[in-house]
């Protein structure tokens, strides 16, 4: 009698990230943050299609007009369409968001990989360098790397990029210091693999969840970041409209008492997102949980 | 008798682990001056409790971890002098089974995908010849063809063994370190593991070292036995010889630990006192002598020389009356 003849038949499963996605897709939270992020996106992505006004035409009859039938969110004090620009300041905002978090979460993989399998003196020094940056308070570094680079789409994609990545490289290090002593990575090096087998054949996969995880939350944080820079004036400037700038707006009281849907709406959106966008993040990561994950 | 070159020889090697950069701690001495030679086809086995480095004289001899000093030739070839592009090509020759089902094999990728993953790392074949061969080092360790596109997690612990074996025999290896393969299964599974080691063993005429503290599988599988205690060799003999007559305290000690499955027999059991020393700080002299039963004032002094007491067999005992 062989082996195989007394074994019990196998069952058919799915890997890992499939059943991680089974798992986001059965959170309620999650599902709710996809129902009001999709729309948004397309929204913003389309809107040029579809709607009649343009962000920057100004139309000076409709002056700090309210919401009506043919301008549903009204106008602002120059006569543009709210609405018109609300959606451009999203695919700004947006656009700089997932921006500058793809940059940072390179920055903060490649760092975070590098330590973990450098060796001793290339991760003290990384370390080292990662506490320097986290040290620096966030404010005042966003304030003078903003006044340095200035304003407009790249610079904020930059400034916002190089703030946020020292925390993901910690995670990322821990992660992979831990990975590198596993068996199935020793086995690698066993077989004669390199760094680069190492890191994108097995690191790069177990830091997925972290990745994901990290890159979903700090686009909601990047969205804020840049909104405040905007706010500050340190970040889009006008007249191309972000979320931040049209906020800028309500530091008039005439508008913030008397136009409501000029600093109302682009506010709403705003919460609006980052909630939904925070809300999958919480799903992915709780997908991700290797408790969870019953192996 | 003049035996011919041994294909693997290990001539004094040590390894210490330094303390770690922010913490003054002692040297950890896991490894202390080992030689010994396996000759090419045959089975030597390391036996010694947790914490006598038998792992580490495993993973050094693939130098998997750098030994710190000592010489591990393979053919006559001094491994630990090659450079990384000669060694990449020297670990075809050399590999590993792992003692943890569970954690050998990556949670994120097919067997596939684990199995080929030496060749890819190799560049050995294109993508049909990779996956004709894991079929075949399927078949080689009985498992369905089917398995190719499955996850470890599919997989029963004496399964998963098996994957792990064949991921072994996947770059044709000359020489094998097993390090324990059989202790993290069920018993029932073992036999199963073992028997496939041996038999594969003998058909692919490998050459291995064999990792265990299971006295009697150890028995079974090796020709040579290795008894190691606290990073040092206390006793080398043939496995046959071991087992009747041990030379050394220590591995009688073991042997009297050994279940015997007649329930009438009278035995001496021997119960060493204690818990092995640290590596950190290992006595002097004998290393054993802390917890030697036959240990004597002149223990303490020299730490005693592993000396040929018969053709074949060494101890490192100053006793002679022993064995």
């Amino acid at each position: 009698m062989t082996i195989a003849e007394i074994e019990p038949p196998m069952q058919r499963t799915k890997g890992p990230l499939r059943r991680a996605l089974g798992r986001f897709t059965e959170n309620r939270a999650a599902r709710a943050g996809l129902v009001i992020v999709i729309p948004v996106l397309i929204a913003v992505m389309t809107y040029h299609w579809w709607w009649p006004y343009a962000p920057n035409a100004i139309d000076l009859k409709i002056m700090n007009k309210g919401p009506s039938a043919t301008h549903w969110l009204g106008s602002d004090g120059v006569g543009r369409d709210v609405f018109a620009r609300l959606l451009q300041g999203g695919r700004i905002s947006l656009l700089v968001a997932v921006c500058s978090v793809a940059i940072s979460t390179v920055i903060g993989f490649l760092i975070g990989a590098i330590a973990s399998f450098g060796g001793r003196v290339v991760d003290a020094t990384a370390m080292r360098f990662v506490d320097l940056a986290m040290t620096l308070p966030p404010v005042i570094f966003l304030l003078v790397l903003a006044s340095i680079a200035g304003t407009g789409i790249e610079p904020t994609i930059l400034v916002i990029s190089l703030l946020s990545w020292p925390v993901l490289s910690r995670m990322v290090r821990a992660r992979l210091l831990e990975l590198r002593e596993r068996d199935f990575v020793v086995a690698a090096r066993g077989m004669g693999a390199g760094l680069p087998h190492l890191l994108f054949r097995h690191g790069l996969p177990n830091c997925m969840d972290i990745l994901v995880v990290y890159a979903t939350l700090q686009i909601a944080n990047a969205i804020l970041l840049e909104a405040g820079l905007s706010f500050l004036g340190l970040g889009i400037a006008p007249p191309e409209a972000s979320w931040g700038n049209m906020l800028n707006l309500a530091r008039s009281t005439v508008v913030l008492e008397q136009y409501p849907w000029q600093w109302m709406f682009p506010g709403a959106a705003l919460v609006l997102t980052v909630l939904a966008i925070n809300f999958i993040g919480d799903g992915l990561r709780d997908a991700f949980d290797p408790r969870s994950n019953l192996n | 008798m003049s035996a011919p070159a041994p294909y693997l020889s290990v001539r004094n090697l040590t390894k210490h682990f330094p303390p770690t950069a922010f913490s003054r701690g002692p040297v950890v001495k896991a490894l202390q001056d080992i030689s010994f030679d396996i000759p090419r086809g045959q089975v030597v086995g390391l036996v010694g409790e947790s914490g006598s480095g038998k792992t580490t004289i495993g993973r050094s001899v693939l130098r998997l971890i750098e030994p710190t000093s000592g010489e591990i030739r393979f053919d006559g070839k001094d491994i630990v002098k090659l450079g990384a592009r000669e060694l990449r090509r020297q670990r075809r020759n050399m590999q590993y089974i792992f003692q943890d089902p569970f954690a050998s094999l990556s949670p994120r990728m097919t067997i596939g995908q684990i199995l080929t993953e030496g060749l890819d790392i190799q560049g050995i074949g294109n993508r049909p010849e990779r996956r004709a061969r894991a079929e075949k080092a399927l078949a080689t360790v009985e498992l369905p063809v089917d398995a190719y596109d499955r996850y470890a997690h599919e997989f029963s612990g004496g399964q998963r063994q098996r994957i792990g074996i064949a991921r072994a025999l996947m770059l044709e290896p000359e020489f094998i370190v097993a390090d324990e393969p059989v202790s993290a299964l069920d018993v029932s599974i073992q036999a199963q593991v073992i028997n496939l080691l041996r038999d594969l063993q003998v058909r692919l005429g490998l050459t291995m070292l064999f990792i265990s503290h299971d006295l009697a599988v150890v028995e079974y599988i090796c020709d040579t036995v290795i008894v190691l205690y606290l990073g040092r060799i206390m006793e080398v003999a043939p496995a046959t010889d071991l087992y009747v007559r041990p030379g050394h305290p220590y591995t009688r000690a073991l042997l009297s630990a050994v279940p015997s499955p007649d329930a009438f027999a009278r035995k001496q059991r021997q119960i060493l006192k204690g818990d092995i020393p640290s590596p950190a700080n290992p006595p002097s002299g004998c290393v054993f002598r802390t917890r030697c039963p036959a240990a004597m004032d002149a223990c303490a002094g020299a730490v005693p020389r592993l000396r040929e007491i018969a053709p074949g067999r060494m101890k490192a005992c100053i006793r002679d009356d022993i064995g």
